[in-house]
């Protein structure tokens, strides 16, 4: 547990002492940021063209403003978490104190975890961040509170899934660079994958949607919270967490 | 304390290291010497934990690295040929990171990085970031690391390299000093190096174990001497008094008995003296039978040679 924690106190001053974290949370809150704007922009006029019709009618915030907000911001993570995880494993291996962690009383699911966790917390409050766009909503405005706690809790098991996957990633290279482009692909093929689904078959189109991640965010993005959802982010966590391990098993093996 | 048996690593089709066995006492300082590529380092890590080994077993004080590695890892302060350093830590940060996954005690930390710090002295850049120092400050931060929670087995790969004549002189001298009380193999390709620092050399060339003796005498047997080996039917005493008395001859023991009247014998004679034709009329002349008349293998040489132009070409 100590072993963990100090590899996660190293890794997350490492993004939060380095421009990484910043450029990262501000480069994410610039994109969301005019997303937001142009969404409430419209938003707005839709909504004053309606008071216009019929007096005493508004239109529900949480539907037509947070809920297609949300859905940006699933894709937008996609674009981010790979300069998030790029380095967690890669920068180690190249610089040789992937030695270090190995030649040390440390196993290396208390290395897999403290790195996960450190990338998960960069994750967290960079996604965290955005939820002062919602505090205006709330001051000018009266959204639901519930359907917006679970939009975000999906935006942040969604993550776990793909913090998972870049890690992964990241810990088959000591190139950084290499390592975000595949971890890029990887988040892009788990996006598009859903598109090709529209166009296969019955059963193989089912399964290819059930692989793409932002299929499964479409639920908590209404506020509705499906443990099947939560299941296949978890499980994609578990299974990148565990490839992680292997590919660190392999690398020693290999020498 | 060390216990190496019969290791062998193989990258790919390739082989690193080929059966090597050897043994370290505890307090002993263990020089492995060798040119480049010729199995040391890969030989340390697995040592270490760091990587398995294809065949064979190593022990550390009694443990298995492969069946209980943490148990090892706990015992050893390791430093790579490149000292394992996070380029954006301050130095002591760095340390007390190191301090924490060695698993020392919380409240000791901090005296702990002080400790070793003092050792190597390091402690006036210890606020300093990794990325700003020399290679020869690198290369005592990645040494301080190891001797972290003050490991019984210190396992050195090139500690000297990259320092500057003044540094190496310290260095070697804190290793000698560390030697009293940890068991400590280190890797060199600089002959004078072993003979300054270990108490036993081991040479290895290739992936093999070429040579495994005393500094003295690895230096008296390369540099003064010729190794014949003879195989003797006849009253062992009276063949060693004569071979002793032939006045090319330095030393000769008796390598091996094979029976009441037959024997091994090793005998050490002058360079240049080839003295097998010598030998041989002795032991015909004296009636005694010649069973075998070998000199010894001169890959040991021939890696002194590399060794020693090595040597040269640094000065």
């Amino acid at each position: 547990m100590r072993n963990m924690a100090a590899i996660f106190k190293r890794d997350a001053r490492g993004y939060f002492t380095s421009p990484i974290a910043y450029v990262v949370i501000g480069l994410f809150l610039v994109v969301t940021g005019i997303f937001y704007y142009l969404m409430l922009r419209s938003f707005l006029q839709y909504s004053y063209a309606v008071m216009m019709q019929r007096a005493g009618v508004s239109v529900n915030v949480n539907l037509m403003m947070v809920r297609p907000f949300l859905l940006n911001m699933s894709v937008i993570v996609l674009f981010i978490v790979p300069v998030i995880t790029m380095r967690s494993f890669s920068e180690d291996k190249k610089a040789g104190t992937m030695e270090l962690l190995l030649t040390n009383p440390v196993t290396n699911w208390q290395i897999i975890l403290g790195k996960f966790f450190a990338s998960y917390l960069l994750y967290i409050v960079m996604v965290s961040v955005t939820f002062i766009f919602m505090l205006f909503l709330f001051i000018w405005g009266e959204p639901q509170f519930m359907p917006i706690f679970i939009g975000y809790l999906g935006i942040l098991l969604m993550g776990a899934g793909l913090i998972a996957l870049g890690n992964f990633i990241s810990s088959l290279t000591e190139n950084q660079i290499v390592a975000a482009v595949g971890t890029f692909g990887a988040t892009m093929l788990l996006w598009v994958i859903g598109f090709a689904g529209d166009y296969a078959g019955k059963i193989f189109g089912s399964i290819l949607k059930y692989l793409s991640i932002v299929e499964h965010f479409d639920d908590f993005s209404k506020g509705i919270f499906d443990t099947s959802h939560l299941v296949f982010y978890l499980s994609l966590m578990f299974v990148m967490l565990f490839l992680t391990y292997q590919s660190i098993e392999s690398a020693k093996w290999r020498g | 304390m060390i216990e190496v048996r019969n290791l062998v690593k193989y990258y790919g089709d390739f082989p690193a290291v080929k059966d090597i066995t050897f043994s370290v006492e505890k307090g002993e300082i263990l020089g492995f010497l060798g040119p480049n590529a010729a199995g040391k380092t890969t030989t340390m890590r697995i040592i270490t934990g760091y990587m398995p080994a294809t065949r064979g077993t190593v022990k550390v004080a009694g443990y298995d690295v492969f069946e209980h590695p943490l148990e090892v890892k706990k015992r050893i302060g390791y430093l790579p040929e490149n000292p394992p350093l996070y380029m954006d830590m301050r130095v002591r940060d760095y340390l007390r990171f190191v301090a924490e996954i060695k698993g020392v005690d919380r409240k000791g930390v901090n005296a702990e990085v002080e400790r070793v710090a003092e050792l190597v002295s390091i402690t006036h850049v210890l606020d300093k970031y990794a990325q700003k120092l020399s290679k020869g400050y690198r290369q005592r931060v990645g040494l301080a690391q190891a001797l972290i929670n003050n490991p019984p087995v210190l396992i050195l790969d090139e500690p000297t390299i990259g320092l500057d004549p003044k540094q190496i002189i310290e260095v070697r001298e804190l290793i000698k000093s560390l030697g009293s009380e940890h068991t400590i193999i280190l890797s060199t390709h600089i002959l004078p190096e072993v003979s300054m620092t270990c108490s036993r050399v081991v040479i290895i060339n290739e992936g093999k174990l070429v040579a495994m003796d005393t500094p003295e005498n690895l230096t008296a047997r390369l540099q003064g001497s010729e190794t014949v080996f003879v195989e003797v039917e006849g009253p062992i005493q009276d063949v060693l008094g004569a071979i002793e008395k032939m006045e090319e001859v330095i030393s000769a023991t008796v390598e091996q008995r094979k029976g009441d009247e037959v024997g091994l014998f090793k005998v050490q004679a002058r360079v240049g003296s080839d003295i097998r034709k010598k030998l041989a009329s002795l032991v015909v002349n004296s009636n005694w039978g010649l069973l075998e008349l070998r000199p010894e293998k001169l890959s040991l040489e021939e890696i002194f040679l590399k060794l020693t132009t090595k040597e040269e070409e640094l000065n």
